[in-house]
C-alpha cells in the first residue's frame, strides 16, 4: 500500500515539460557562463591599449631628396617614403592597368596635399611584401621598383605587384598632409 | 598483445601498495611486455625519441631560468647564457642541437612506419597520435626558434604567422590577434615563450596515449605478421631494453659530435644578428627539418594555394591508413610498392634541397645561355624541381598507394614470426626465453 502510493507520488511529480525546462535553463546558463569566461581568455590575445595608442607618426617629406627612400617604423612595420624620379613616375603611369594582377592606377595610390594637388613624386607605402610580410629591397626586380628576397615578388615603381607569389600591391597606409610638406601616417 | 598481468608482489610493502595503487604492477607489466622477437634497429627510434623529449624538457626548463622574453633583452640573454652562465654554452647547444636530433629521429621513426605498414589496422590510432605528436613538435620547434630573437627568428616568425593572413576575409584580424599587435613584437615574443614552455607537456601527454595504444594492440614488426604464439615474442626487458640502449648509445655519439664539434652547423648564421624589423635577410630559410614543407609551400605561385598544399602534405599523413588499402603490411612482401617507397624517400630529400635553394636558381644544369651578353647556366630551376617533387609526394599517397592496394600481388610470406627468424628447423623452442 505504502509502496504503491510512493510510486503514484513519484509519477505525479514527473512532469516532463517542467524537467525539460529546468534542464534547458541550466544548460543555457552554463553555456552563457562558459562564453562569459571564455571571451576574456580569447580577447586578451588581441592588441593591447598601449599598442593601439602608439599608432601614428609624422614625416617631413622635404627631407627626402629625389631618388632617395626614407624608411620609418610605424606600428612595427617599415613605411617607405620614396621621392620618385620623373623616369620612375613616367614608368608607373605608362602601365596598362588592366594587365596587372591587382589593377590600380598610379594616381589611386597617392593622396592629395593641403592644396588639393596630387604629388606623384612622393610615394608613401607600407614597406611590407603582401605575400608573407618580408621587407622588399628598393630599386630592384624586373620592374625597377622593389623586389622581395623571400619568395621573389617583383613590384613596379608604384609598388604594384607585377610578378611572383604576392597577391596584392604594397599597401598605402592611411595618411594625410598636415602642412605643405609634412604628412601624418595613422 | 597485452596479456594478463604476470606480476606477483614479493614483499609485504609491495603487496600493500599493489592493493591500493597498482603502479609497481604497471611498471613490471611494461618491462615484461611481450614484443615480437624479430624487431630490428629501425624499431629503436621510439626509445630514442622518448630520450629526446626528456633532454629537451630538462635543458629547456633550465634555459627558461636564465632567458628573458623581452624584445630588448632576449637576444642578449641568450648570448649571456652562452658566455656567462656556468655550463650555459653546453645547455643552450644541447637544446638547439637536441631539436635537430629530435627531428632526425622522428623522421627515421616515420619512414620506418611507412615501410613496414605500421599505420594499418589495428594501429590506425597509434599512427594518428604519432602524426599529432609530429604536428605539435613542429609548432614547438617554430615557437622555440623565435625566442633567441635573431634575424631568422624574427623573419621566420613573420613569414609563418603570415600564413594566417591568407585566410579569406578574417585573415588579417586573425594574424594580428595571434601576434597581439600589428607586427611581430614584444607581445608576440612573450606569448611564444609561454606556449613553447607549454607544448612539450602536451607532447608528453600524447606520447602517453601513443604508447598506451601500442601496448593495447601490440607492436608491428618487420614482416608485418601478427604474433600468434608465445614463441613469436620476447620480453621487452632485457631483450629490447638492451637493444634500445645500444641504439641510444650510437645516437648519443652522433648527438655529441654535433654538440661539441659542430654546434652551429644545423643553424643559420643570420640568427647571430639581432632582430631588425626594417631589414629582411637576403635569403630566408627555415631550419633543415622544415625545408621539404617550405619547398611545397613555394611550389605554386599563389599564396593561399601554397599554404593549403603545405597543410595538405601533413593531412595526407593523418588519413594514410585509409589510402593504403593493401592487406599486406610490410613492404618486404610488396615488390612494387617498395620501389615507389624508395623513390618517395629520394623525393623527400629533393624537396629538402629545393627548400634550401633560391627558387629561380638552376638546380640541375643542362647547358648555358646568353642573357644580356652574360653567359649563365640554364636547366631545371629549384622551382620546377620542387614542383615535380611536390607532385610525386602527393601522388605517392593519393594515387600510387590506393592503386597498388587494388592491383599489387604480394610475394610469399612466412607463416609466423618464429619461422621467419628460425626457418623451418625445430630450434625455436630451445631458443625461447629461459624464464
Amino acid at each position: 500500500m505504502s509502496d504503491s502510493s510512493a510510486t503514484h507520488a513519484t509519477a505525479e511529480l514527473e512532469d516532463g515539460s517542467k524537467r525539460d525546462f529546468i534542464f534547458l535553463a541550466t544548460g543555457a546558463t552554463a553555456a552563457a557562463g562558459a562564453a562569459a569566461i571564455g571571451w576574456p581568455l580569447v580577447a586578451q590575445m588581441g592588441k593591447a591599449a598601449d599598442t593601439l595608442a602608439a599608432g601614428s607618426i609624422e614625416i617631413d617629406l622635404s627631407k627626402v631628396a629625389q631618388g632617395q627612400q626614407l624608411k620609418m617604423l610605424w606600428r612595427g612595420k617599415p613605411i617607405f617614403v620614396r621621392h620618385r624620379t620623373p623616369a620612375e613616375i613616367a614608368e608607373a603611369e605608362s602601365v596598362n592597368v588592366a594587365d596587372i594582377p591587382d589593377p590600380q592606377a598610379d594616381e589611386e595610390r597617392l593622396v592629395a596635399d593641403i592644396n588639393g594637388n596630387l604629388r606623384p613624386e612622393f610615394l608613401v607605402m607600407v614597406g611590407v611584401c603582401t605575400h608573407f610580410g618580408c621587407v622588399p629591397v628598393g630599386e630592384a626586380g624586373d620592374f625597377d621598383g622593389w623586389y622581395c628576397p623571400c619568395h621573389g615578388s617583383h613590384y613596379d615603381t608604384s609598388g604594384r605587384i607585377r610578378k611572383g607569389p604576392a597577391p596584392t600591391n604594397m599597401a598605402i597606409p592611411p595618411y594625410s598632409f598636415v602642412s605643405e610638406n609634412v604628412i601624418k601616417v595613422g | 598483445m597485452s596479456g594478463p598481468s604476470t606480476y606477483e608482489p614479493k614483499y609485504a610493502a609491495a603487496k600493500w601498495m599493489d592493493q591500493r595503487l597498482p603502479i609497481i604492477r604497471m611498471g613490471a607489466d611494461f618491462m615484461t611486455f611481450p614484443s615480437p622477437r624479430n624487431l630490428n634497429y629501425w624499431y629503436t627510434f621510439g626509445g630514442i625519441l622518448a630520450l629526446c623529449l626528456v633532454v629537451q624538457i630538462l635543458s629547456g626548463v633550465i634555459l627558461a631560468m636564465h632567458y628573458v622574453a623581452d624584445v630588448d633583452k632576449a637576444f642578449a640573454s641568450v648570448q649571456r647564457i652562452r658566455r656567462d652562465v656556468p655550463f650555459g654554452w653546453l645547455l643552450q647547444s644541447m637544446h638547439a642541437v637536441g631539436a635537430s636530433m629530435f627531428f632526425l629521429a622522428v623522421y627515421m621513426h616515420m619512414f620506418r612506419g611507412l615501410y613496414y605498414g605500421s599505420y594499418k589496422a589495428p594501429r590506425e590510432v597509434i599512427w594518428i597520435l604519432g602524426c599529432a605528436i609530429y604536428l605539435v613538435m613542429m609548432a614547438t620547434a617554430f615557437l622555440g626558434y623565435t625566442l633567441p630573437w635573431g634575424q631568422m627568428s624574427f623573419w621566420g616568425a613573420t613569414v609563418i604567422t603570415g600564413f594566417f593572413s591568407a585566410v579569406p576575409i578574417v585573415g588579417e584580424s586573425l594574424q594580428q590577434w595571434l601576434l597581439g599587435g600589428y607586427a611581430v613584437d614584444n607581445a608576440t615574443l612573450q606569448r611564444f615563450f609561454a606556449l613553447h614552455y607549454l607544448l612539450p607537456f602536451v607532447i608528453a601527454a600524447l606520447v602517453g596515449l601513443h604508447v598506451w595504444a601500442l601496448h593495447h594492440v601490440g607492436q608491428n614488426n618487420p614482416i608485418g605478421i601478427s604474433e600468434k604464439t608465445e614463441s613469436d615474442t620476447l620480453s621487452f626487458h632485457p631483450f629490447y631494453t638492451v637493444k634500445d640502449a645500444f641504439a641510444i648509445a650510437v645516437f648519443l655519439v652522433i648527438f655529441a659530435v654535433f654538440l661539441f664539434y659542430l654546434p652551429d652547423a644545423l643553424g643559420h648564421a643570420d640568427n647571430y644578428i639581432e632582430a631588425d624589423a626594417m631589414k629582411t635577410p637576403p635569403h630566408i630559410v627555415p631550419e633543415w627539418y622544415f625545408l621539404p614543407f617550405y619547398a611545397i609551400l613555394r611550389a605554386v605561385p599563389d599564396k593561399l594555394a601554397g599554404i593549403l598544399l603545405m597543410l595538405g602534405a601533413i593531412i595526407v599523413l593523418f588519413i594514410l591508413p585509409w589510402l593504403d588499402t593493401h592487406k599486406v603490411r610490410s613492404m618486404r612482401f610488396r615488390p612494387v610498392a617498395r620501389w615507389f617507397f624508395l623513390i618517395f624517400i629520394v623525393f623527400c630529400f629533393i624537396l629538402g634541397w629545393c627548400g634550401a635553394g633560391v627558387p629561380d636558381d638552376v638546380a640541375i644544369k643542362l647547358g648555358s645561355k646568353m642573357v644580356d651578353g652574360v653567359k649563365v647556366d640554364s636547366g631545371i630551376t629549384f622551382y620546377r624541381l620542387g614542383q615535380v617533387a611536390t607532385i610525386y609526394y602527393f601522388a605517392y599517397f593519393l594515387i600510387i598507394l590506393p592503386v597498388l592496394g587494388l592491383v599489387e600481388k604480394p610475394i610469399k610470406r612466412p607463416d609466423s614470426i618464429t619461422k621467419a627468424v628460425l626457418g623451418d628447423g625445430k630450434r625455436g623452442a630451445a631458443l625461447a626465453p629461459a624464464e
